[in-house]
């Protein structure tokens, strides 16, 4: 009986195992083993190097440059989407005269292709007669360009992912606002309890589950959502928008340089699942589940 | 009665929702230091009053003063009052000390006066022991003592309940009945308390407010409320089982538009008197409930066990005294009626009772 239940189970997961084998698991070890290898060229064949492709990492300024870019974007985009989020989320969760068309405008950034938003987003900052351009103009600043400058160009592209991120992520406060009783929020009025008060000592604690969940989500999309940098800087100008997933796609497919980029997936990874599971550790103790 | 003997009036308070009204012009004085119920069947704007006075809802029209202040536009944590919940409401994430001293911690009152009031408190509710645990890690009773417990801690002066009791287990319900009342008299609250139980109003209210459809039916002291109830709504839904109501017809050559209230137990089995048909028998123990039907009108009797039951055909009677005359198109008590007020126009029908 229990063995037949066993395999029925394994049976159940088997189409999406082997999916998740062969697409994400294979290519992760394989990355993996290809990142101890140099690139095999012309006559040379691949030759085992160990972690000599790690090494020449280090002496690698355009890989520094985008370690040092992957981080501080996703220290911008990561707070600052969630914080937006919640904001949104607070604002339309209780129904009132047009909620719905409120709630459907901010999903709207969400439904649109990154391509087609980074798109738009070019028009924005486009240079004399983009939108922005043209308040500044209006206000009498100088003409900038924003996506083409290299002290604007990563901080350009941060700006739509948050923008893109936040109505996303606000369905998830949406839905775990809804899950804190009208009841708590009555009882606590009736303790002269002030809105922002019960804000921070209930709601916030009630929805840290969601918290953690579209955090760690916000990490791996800071590091895994680069479609608008091929739109919009292309990692320039002088590797001033450069992120570490985009650097890894030069490296492969326009230097076909494999291995080394197979070692800078590795790095890539390492870094996910440190982001994840230290998330996970961090919070769990301030977590409080139901 | 003075003025300051009211801690809560209601004046012609009104509150419409889209499609209905919860409440229709209710007017009712709640008195200083009492225990108030206000009993009524579900939906009847028992909750929805109560949510009124404590200012969690706005009423359409009329006005509520507590100790004689209006308090139109005066939000919940500033009325003075403090409120249990049916559901609890204690906060998951907080512990049972958090919980208990939220309000406290929210008006940052003194550490001092904290501790020394959460002592006192925990040791009324008995919850000294469990003051760290969460409230998932508590029985319902326990749950219930929290809620208790962070109301009683406020130290304010009116308390406002919603069916506090009826998420527990009868046993339970049946001692934090006696110990809710005890309460209530050693801390001087004045409560009032939504339930749609009637033993619960019964043992426990000094003054009951019978509602019914978002109208006042009859405010008085239990025994008032059993003995003579005001309308037929409130002599069909008091007791259990409830007063027999008759059309006077079927009993008597009585006056038309009259209907003949008589409680069960006031019903006994005679040689003489009107006929009735036996329906059924319920045996529960001390006494018995014989169900008859007098000319198509079932009624209940309530008798010892010991007595001899009934045979299929049998005469009932009923002391003058025992009976309750209303209006039958109104509902409305008759008072020319009773008997104690002796009016001249009360014995001007024949009847045959024993
Ligand atoms: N927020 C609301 N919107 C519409 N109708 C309501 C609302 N609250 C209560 N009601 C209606 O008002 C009436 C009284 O409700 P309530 O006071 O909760 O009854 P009770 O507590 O006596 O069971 C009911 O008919 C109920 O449907
Ligand atoms: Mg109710």
């Amino acid at each position: 009986m229990m063995r037949r239940e066993w395999i029925y189970a394994w049976l159940l997961v088997l189409p999406a195992f082997v999916f998740l084998i062969t697409f994400t698991h294979l290519p992760a070890v394989e990355a993996l083993v290809n990142s101890v290898w140099t690139t095999a060229k012309g006559r040379r064949p691949s030759m085992f190097v160990g972690l000599g492709n790690y090494q020449k990492m280090l002496q690698d300024p355009i890989f520094i440059k985008a370690m040092i870019n992957s981080g501080l974007y996703a220290a911008l985009t990561v707070p600052t989407s969630i914080a937006l989020a919640l904001a949104m989320a607070l604002l339309v969760h209780r129904p009132f005269k047009g909620v719905a068309a409120m709630r459907m405008a901010y999903f709207t950034p969400t439904v649109l292709p990154l391509v087609a938003v980074a798109n738009i987003w070019l028009f924005f900052y486009a240079p004399g007669f983009g939108l922005i351009d043209q308040i500044r103009q209006f206000f009498g600043f100088a003409s900038a360009n924003y996506a083409g400058q290299p002290d604007t160009a990563l901080y350009s592209v941060a700006v739509v992912t948050i923008w893109k991120e936040a109505g996303f992520f606000m369905i998830f406060f949406l839905a775990a606002l809804q899950t804190v009783p009208e009841t708590l929020r009555e009882a606590a009025a009736i303790e002269g309890c002030s809105k922002w008060t019960f804000f921070r000592r209930v709601t916030l604690p009630l929805i840290m589950p969601t918290t953690l969940f579209v955090s760690v989500n916000a990490v791996i999309n800071a590091f895994r959502l680069v479609d608008h940098v091929f739109v919009m800087t292309k990692g320039g100008p002088d590797n001033a928008s450069m992120l570490l997933l985009y650097y890894i796609f030069e490296t492969g497919f326009r230097y076909w340089d494999t291995a080394y980029a197979a070692a800078l997936t590795v790095v890539l990874i390492l870094i996910l699942s440190l982001a994840g599971l230290g998330q996970f550790y961090a919070a769990d103790k301030r977590v409080h589940y139901k | 009665m003075q003025i300051s003997d009211i801690a809560i009036q209601i004046d012609r308070v009104t509150r419409a929702f889209d499609r209905n009204r919860a409440l229709d012009e209710v007017s009712v004085p709640i008195r200083a230091g009492e225990f108030t119920v206000l009993l009524g069947p579900s939906g009847c704007g028992k909750s929805t009053l109560l949510r009124l006075i404590a200012g969690l809802d706005t009423q359409t029209d009329g006005t509520i003063l507590i100790e004689g202040q209006d308090m139109r536009g005066t939000p919940p944590g500033a009325r003075g009052l403090s409120m249990v919940f049916q559901s609890y409401a204690l906060f998951p994430h907080l512990s049972v000390r958090q919980n208990i001293l939220f309000g406290l911690a929210v008006r940052k009152t003194s550490r001092a006066v904290q501790a020394e009031r959460l002592k006192r408190v925990a040791e009324m509710m008995g919850l000294g022991p469990l003051l760290d645990r969460k409230p998932s890690q508590l029985s319902g009773g326990q749950q219930q003592r929290v809620a208790l417990a962070r109301a009683v801690i406020s130290d304010r002066p009116i308390c406002l309940m919603d069916e506090p009791l009826s998420n527990l287990d009868a046993k339970l319900r049946a001692d934090m009945r006696v110990e809710l009342r005890s309460i209530q008299k050693q801390l001087g609250l004045t409560v009032v308390y939504v339930t749609h139980d009637q033993v619960e109003a019964m043992t426990m209210a000094d003054r009951i407010i019978v509602m019914n459809g978002g109208r006042i039916e009859q405010v008085g002291i239990p025994e008032a409320i059993y003995a003579r109830p005001e309308t037929t709504f409130t002599a069909s839904f008091i007791g259990t089982p409830p007063m027999n109501l008759f059309p006077a017809s079927a009993l008597f050559s009585g006056p038309a538009n009259l209907t003949v209230g008589i409680r069960p137990e006031d019903l006994h089995l005679t040689d003489a008197g009107p006929r009735a048909d036996l329906v059924g028998v319920e045996y529960l123990g001390a006494d018995r409930l014989v169900a008859g039907q007098i000319n198509g009108t079932p009624f209940v009797l309530r008798q010892p066990a010991q007595s001899p039951t009934p045979r299929d055909r049998f005469h009932i009677g009923w002391s003058q005294t025992a009976m309750n005359a209303f209006d039958a198109t109104t509902g409305k008590r008759l008072h020319d009626f009773d008997f104690s007020s002796l009016s001249p126009n009360q014995k001007d029908f024949d009847h045959e009772t024993a």
